[in-house]
Parts: C-alpha cells; structure tokens; sequence
C-alpha cells in the first residue's frame, strides 16, 4: 500500500494514539503523533501531512483553536476531529469550523478506517483541484442549497420541508460504493449524527451525515436499488431523504450557503 | 440579628401595649374618681348645708316667741341645748351693731365683731349693707385656724315684722329692716372624715382597677401578641438557619395567625422552588459528571474496541474466536451506547430505533442482574409471549428500562427474598385509555396542559370553570378516555357549566355541539396537528370524542409487566415516582432511574402504569406501541 501517505494523530490519550497509529498501520498509512496542538503545529510547517486526526480537550489549545490556527495559517491539511465528549453540538461546530469529519470515540477499527480513507483521498481531491484552477478549493453545489462540512447538503422547499443529501465531493472521496443504508421513515435524525451507511466493494463503511435534525417523511427508495444514481446527479435525483426539519431557524445558521462563497 | 431573647424587657412589643393601655386606663379611672370625689364631696357638703339651713330656721322659730317676749334667759335656754350637740359648733345671735347677744360659748356674749369677721362678710363685703340675702350665698365653710376642722357658718338675717315693733318690750323701731343674724355653725369633722374615707376607697378601688386592668391586658398580650410574634421570630430564625421544614403550629385565626400560615405557606414556596433550585443543580452536576465519565471512559473504551474490532478481522479463520471476539466488540459497543446515553439523558435526546425483539432485550437485562438476584434469593418467572412480535424501539434504551424496574424489584423484595414475575403479551387496545394528551390548546393558542397537577404521574389538563356562582379549575386526565379528573371546586353536575382557557378566559364550550348521551354541554379542545377533543362538560357521563385517535382503530401493544411481592409503595407516593430526583432510598439513589424510564417510554409514544399495594408488592405494566 501507499507508504508516502502520513497522517497526524494529536491525542493526550496514549491509548488512543496507539490505537489510531495500530489502525494507520495496518490500513497502509504511516502515522505520526503528537500528545498537544502546539507541537501539531511545529511538526506540521515541517511535514506535509495527508490528514491530522485531532482530540478536542487537548491542554493549552484545543481542537478548535487549532482549526483556527491552521486556517490562519492558510494549511489546507484536512483535519478530522474526534472526541470523548461526543455531543451533537461538537459535531456541528468542528464541521462548521472547517474540520472534514467528526468521530466519536470510542470508534472501531472499520470506522476509523474509512475517515482515513476518505480524508486522504480528500486531501489528493484538494491538490489536485488547486493546482488545476490555482483558486480556492470549494464544493461545487446548485444556488439557494446549504451545506454542513463539506459531505452534506440541504435544499428547503417551498412547503417547508427539507431534502437532504451527500456532496460530490463527499462521493468522490468514496471509492467503488456498492450499497447504501438509509433510515426508515417517520424515524428522527439529528444535525451532525449519522443519517445514511455507504458500504463499498471492500466493505468499508461510510457514513454521511444529516445537514439538519428532523423527521423523515420520505426517502429515495430508487438509492437502495441503484446507489449509482447518487454518483451521477448527486444534488437532484440523488437526494437521500424529505424530512420535516425540527429546529429549522436554529440549525440553518450553523450551515454555510453556497450561493455565497460555496461550501467549504 | 438580635435574637428574640436579647431584645430589652423595655423594647417589648407586649409590655409597650400594656403601659399603653394601663396609662389609658389611669386617665380614664383618675378623671372619673375625681369627679366622682367631688360630686360626692358636693352632695355631702349640700346635704349639710340644707340640714344647717333647716337648724338655723328651727333655732330662729323656736326663739321667736322669747324674743318677742323679750325672755332672755329662755332664749338662753332653747340656744345652750341646741348647742350642746356635738355637731353644732357655736350658734350665736348678733344684733344689728354686730354684738353678739346670746351664744353657746358664753363667754363671747356682749362682744363686738367687726364687719370683717367672716360671719359679716357675706353681707357686709360691700360698703352697702345687703338687706336680702340669697339662701345660697348664708352658708361658709372656714376654719379657726389652719389646724382645726372645718366649720360651716350658716347666718340667717333675722328680719323686722309688724309683731317685732308692736312687741310690748317695744325692743325694735319700725324702719330697722334687719334686726340681727342668727349665726350657727357647724362641725364638718364627720363629713370631711367622711369624704376623706370616700376618697379612700376611691383611690383603692382605682389601683385594684388600674392593677387588674394591666394584669388581664398584659395576660392576653402575651397570650394573642407575645406568644405568637414569639413563635414567628422562632420559625424566621429557624428557616434562616436552613432549617425548611419548621412550620408554625396552629397558627390562629386572628390576624396573626394569617401571618403564620402565609409564613407556612411562603416557606412551602421556598422549599419547593429550593427543591427545584437544587434539582436543576443536582442535573447540572450531573451534565459534569457525564461528560467527565464520557470523556475519561471513552479513551480506554476506544483501545479496547479498536484492538478488538481489528482482532476480530484477523480472526474470520478462528469461529471459535471470532464468536469471543465478537462479544467483547458488542459489549464496548453497549458501553459506548451506554456512555452516550448519559450524555444525552442530560440533552433529552431521540431513541435510536430499531426493530427489537422485547422478549431478547428482557433477557440480556435479566443476564446483568442475575447475581444480584441469586444474592437476593430471588426467584425470577419469565411469562413470555414467544410469539411477540418484534417493536420498532432504542434496543439500549429500553434495556435500561428492563433494568431499572428488575433492579427496583429486587430493592422492594428486601433480603428475605421473594418473587419477580415478568411477562410479555400482545395486546390490542382502543385508544381509549391509552393515548396521553401531551399538548393542548385553547383557540387563541394557550397552553392548557399544567405540569403542577398531576394525574396518574402525567401532567392534567387545567380549565376554568365556572359553575353556581362558584369558580375554579378544574384538571382533566390527560390519558384520552381515563376520566380521573380533579375538581378544584365543589362541583355539582349540571348543564350550565363554563369551561374557559385560564389565560384568555375564552370559552371552550362548543355551542354547535350536545353530548350524545347526557345532550348536555359539550367542550371542545385543539391538540395541535391532531384534531380536536371533544367531551362532555357536564361530566354527568363519560363520553369523549377524538376523531383524529378513533379514526385509528384499535391498536397494537406489547405489553410488559414486571410484578414484585415485595413493601409495595405507600399510596401518596404513586404520583410522584416517575418525577425526577424523587427517590426513598435517600443516599442510595439519585430519584433518576424511574424518571428516566418514564422519560424513554414517553419518547417511544409508549405508556407505563404502575399498581401497587403496601405488603403485597408492585407492578408495573409498559405498553409500547408495535408502530
């Protein structure tokens, strides 16, 4: 597998950088860590990492302020964050502040896997897409839609309702997807937490997350027959489900426009 | 502060009041004995002048004829006896010149008084001789000298008359008006002897008054003011020493007691609202805590499931291992669910559905418990329903639910042991009884659901009403169907009845509408999205109508009932259980588990009831809709 590829785990808990370093290994990634952010942030100026895998409750500085820095810093080095504490609120403010992915710990070898996967494909999505346009890298979706992170979508309706659903460049960090997983209707799904299971042909998993907190009304019963679909019109006929948003007003500010300056 | 004690026996409220009404009752006493005094002091004095006046004309009568006779001696005579009594002083007889012609004291005889002397006075105080004198103006009141007893002088003009001229002595000329005086005087030594005894009693009688007056005050002072100002400052001191449970006892019916019980009822209040004060920061406390156990448990869980969920890869050759594996990968997948859920109980998340079989889930709570009950020699009887079909529920959710009630079952049982029962069946029910009322509007959009009454542990639903003059509220069982409701006033059935929102007081009595059965009133409540309650507002019947729920039909539960023969729990307690924080095992329990429960049941659209009778044990029965 790929050696060249390096990821940064920033965790005060040795068992979990054991962990992680465990998982990168046998995944095929080389894995570097540090126990605090302020040393993440020398190691980085020296080392172009793929993917920085970040803990929240750090000393001196956290998870968010390193996002901060780093986006200050103009590094455009994907950064998953993870956390003890996993609440929906710090799911959504790591995705709003520009982190790729939030993963509960504890989280199991296939989970941690497959963040790392597609986080390091995002990273090669990213160069490849600055260095062909030499711009800021975006995620391309329709006028009026709204996103959370840089996976997922929402469009409201006139009627109030909300559809939701995954951004190409979510799919595109999805290698070979061969099943989808989707909820049942009349369940609850809430911003940030988990709405959909993509299973690919190595029988990774993937999961996309909810833009928004609800219930759902209806889903996209051709996806389970036919995820192609969700590659080929992502933002229209690839919707995933219609739910009746719960705390519209709320949530809504929390997600990025992207008529504005696109999602990122 | 002062305490009540330190306050100065001068400062006293109570000894205030009774000087206050003593000095009162010294004026009132004082000026009433002193007129008293004197008018009888009057009385006396009038009575001896009259009886002086009546002397002084017997004297002059009874020496007329002497003196027209001229008989000296017998004039003499009648005025020496006269004087010997005792209470007669002197009685003396003065010529026109002021010569004083008989008196008891002889020795006075033949002398002159001067115009000045006090006897004269009366008459001769002007230069001018009077001729007349008034009755009133002859009697005078003088001493001797300062140390003698008082005298009373009382002179009666002795005036001409045709027999005095024609009198054969021929003593007097025709144009002398006045002949002489006779001049009597009298003793007051008894009277004033008397008035002094008067003014005595007077004043003795003032002092018992006064005395008794400032006891009997001052007893009932101490008795309606003292005593109960005592009681408040006691009851003050004690809640400001923390202590919210003193209550004022038998605090009256006057206007201090009122203040008692308003104080009774303000500490109520406090307690409540500290109560809650110290619930809401028992559950941040508890947010802290979850977040510190999430935090510090998920690390070394993240080892323990990464390891394992990568050995379990390697181990597909290995069944045997994997199967071991895979228990240890499920386990820490529970206690991540379990750690999250802590999280969430404090953020009231959604259950995570999925379709479970209860009969499973009953059993994996039963595994966890199953050394507590050895250890209680508790015999467990499972009545499954094998044909139960599966629900659409949190698996881990209602686990904890299976748990807490087995685990509160083995509490009631004690350590002598005893009999849990669980049983599950599939039952079809109406709505009726079942569907809970969660949230109900008046038309303007109020809120009609009250979280301070409950019934059968649900919030009521609280109305107006107005029925016979009276008014009040009253609080409708909010399970659709259950006819439980509390009248908050004496209510007698009847057709005039007006039920109204409480806060914009319009009416929810739908005048379109009879009830059916009774063709009585009818109110009419919005559920909002679902339609409208109707019932009857007479509530001579029970008919209720929910279109929205009927229309449904009869519907599917799994039922679960978890039976103990254990203490029971005391009915005043029934209602409370499912609250939050209420707990009767004090320090063993933080009063969360059943209030947990309720709160999962109730988000899975499901219902818990629970029976429960002292010494004979508890059950409680869950229904959990199968869609």
């Amino acid at each position: 597998m790929n050696k060249q590829c390096e990821i940064l785990i920033i965790d005060d808990e040795q068992v979990v950088v054991d962990s992680v370093i465990k998982i990168g290994e046998i995944s095929g990634y080389k894995v570097d860590y540090t126990m605090d952010a302020k040393t993440a942030l020398e190691k980085i100026s020296g080392q172009n990492y793929q993917l920085i895998i970040c803990d929240i409750m750090l000393p001196e500085m956290d998870g968010f302020q390193f996002i901060s820095e780093m986006q200050s810093r103009r590094n455009n080095t994907p950064i998953v964050i993870t956390t003890g504490y996993s609440t929906m609120e710090n799911a959504v403010k790591s995705l709003q502040l520009g982190a790729i992915d939030f993963i509960p710990k504890p989280f199991t070898f296939d989970e941690m896997t497959s963040i790392m996967k597609r986080g390091v494909k995002y990273k090669k999505l990213v160069d490849a897409d600055t260095e062909k346009t030499g711009s800021l890298f975006y995620v391309q979706c329709p006028p009026r839609y709204f996103c959370l992170g840089y996976s997922c979508w929402l469009n409201t309706d006139y009627d109030g309702t909300v559809l939701i659903g995954a951004t190409d460049l979510f799919l595109k960090t999805i290698e070979n997807m061969k099943t989808i997983e989707l909820m049942e209707r009349d369940e609850a799904i809430n911003q940030a937490l988990t709405a959909a299971k993509i299973i690919c042909e190595d029988e990774s998993v993937h999961q996309l997350y909810s833009a928004i907190s609800g219930r759902i009304i209806d889903r996209n019963e051709k996806l389970l027959n036919d995820i192609s679909l969700l590659e080929k019109d992502p933002y229209f006929n690839g919707w995933l489900y219609r739910i009746i948003p719960g705390e519209y007003d709320y949530e809504i500010k929390l997600l990025a426009s992207c008529s504005s300056n696109g999602c990122r | 502060m002062k305490g009540f004690n330190e306050i100065g026996f001068y400062r006293r409220i109570g000894l205030k009041l009774t000087i206050a009404v003593s000095i009162t009752a010294i004026i009132i006493i004082g000026v009433y004995s002193y007129f008293n005094i004197k008018s009888q002091r009057d009385v006396m004095l009038a009575e001896v002048e009259r009886h002086a006046n009546q002397l002084s004309e017997t004297v002059k009568n009874s020496t007329r004829y002497g003196m027209l006779l001229n008989q000296r001696d017998h004039i003499h005579e009648i005025i020496n006896t006269i004087g010997k009594d005792p209470a007669i002083y002197d009685v003396r007889v003065l010529n026109k010149e002021g010569e004083i012609i008989y008196s008891t004291k002889e020795d006075e005889i033949g002398n002159m008084l001067d115009k000045k002397a006090e006897s004269c006075y009366a008459c001769h105080a002007e230069n001018k001789p009077l001729e007349k004198l008034p009755i009133k103006d002859r009697t005078r009141i003088y001493r001797l000298n300062p140390d003698s007893t008082r005298l009373m002088g009382i002179i009666n003009p002795i005036y001409n008359e045709k027999s005095c001229w024609e009198a054969e002595c021929h003593a007097h000329p025709q144009y002398a008006a006045v002949l002489g005086v006779l001049d009597v005087s009298i003793s007051l030594a008894d009277v004033d002897k008397q008035i002094t005894n008067n003014q005595i009693q007077e004043l003795l009688f003032a002092i018992i008054s006064i005395t008794a007056f400032g006891i009997i005050i001052g007893y009932f002072v101490k008795r309606w003011v003292d005593k109960p100002v005592r009681e408040l400052v006691k009851a003050t001191n004690e809640v400001a020493l923390g202590n919210l449970n003193y209550l004022i006892k038998e605090p009256g019916t006057d206007e201090l007691g009122y203040l008692g019980e308003s104080f009774n009822n303000m500490i109520k209040k406090l307690e409540d609202t500290q109560h809650q004060l110290v619930q809401s920061d028992k559950m941040a406390s508890l947010g802290r805590l979850a977040a510190g156990v999430a935090h510090e448990i998920n690390n070394p869980l993240t080892g323990v499931l990464t390891y394992s969920s990568y050995l379990l890869k390697r181990a597909k050759e290995n069944p045997q291992l994997q199967e071991d594996l895979n228990v240890i990968v499920r386990e820490t997948m529970r206690s991540r669910e379990i750690v999250k859920g802590l999280l969430d109980f404090a953020r009231q998340s959604t259950p995570k559905k999925t379709m479970i079989d209860v009969n499973e889930i009953i059993n994996r709570a039963i595994a966890v418990v199953n050394n507590q009950l050895k250890f209680g020699k508790i015999n467990l009887v499972k009545k499954f329903d094998t044909n139960l079909p599966k629900i659409t529920a949190d698996a881990n959710q209602i686990q904890q639910v299976f748990l807490n009630l087995i685990l509160n079952a083995i509490d009631a049982s004690g350590t002598n042991g005893g009999v849990i029962t669980i049983g599950t069946s599939l039952i079809t029910l109406s709505p009726k009884g079942i569907k809970h009322i969660k949230k109900c509007v008046c038309p303007k959009n109020h809120s009609l659901i009250n979280n301070e009454y409950k019934i059968g542990g649900n919030s009521s639903i609280r109305l107006k009403i107005k029925s016979n003059g009276n008014q009040g509220f009253v609080h409708l069982d909010p399970i659709y169907g259950n006819h439980r409701h509390f009248f908050g006033i004496a209510f007698e059935k009847n057709p005039n009845v007006m039920l109204n929102c409480p806060v914009c007081d319009l009416s929810l009595i739908d005048k379109n509408a009879k009830c059916p059965e009774c063709g009585g009133p009818v109110y009419k409540i919005q559920i909002p999205n679902q339609g409208f309650v109707e019932g009857c507002a007479s509530f001579k019947d029970n008919w209720q109508k929910w279109e929205f729920v009927d229309g449904g039909g009869e519907k599917k539960y799994v039922e679960i009932q978890i039976a103990d023969n254990g203490c029971g729990i005391p009915p005043e307690n029934l209602n409370k259980i499912f609250e939050p924080f209420f707990s009767t095992k004090g320090q063993r329990g933080t009063g969360l588990g059943l209030s947990v429960v309720w709160g999962i049941i109730d988000n899975h659209n499901g219902t818990i009831n629970v029976q429960s009778e002292i010494g004979n044990g508890t059950t409680f029965s869950i229904k959990l809709p199968l869609a």
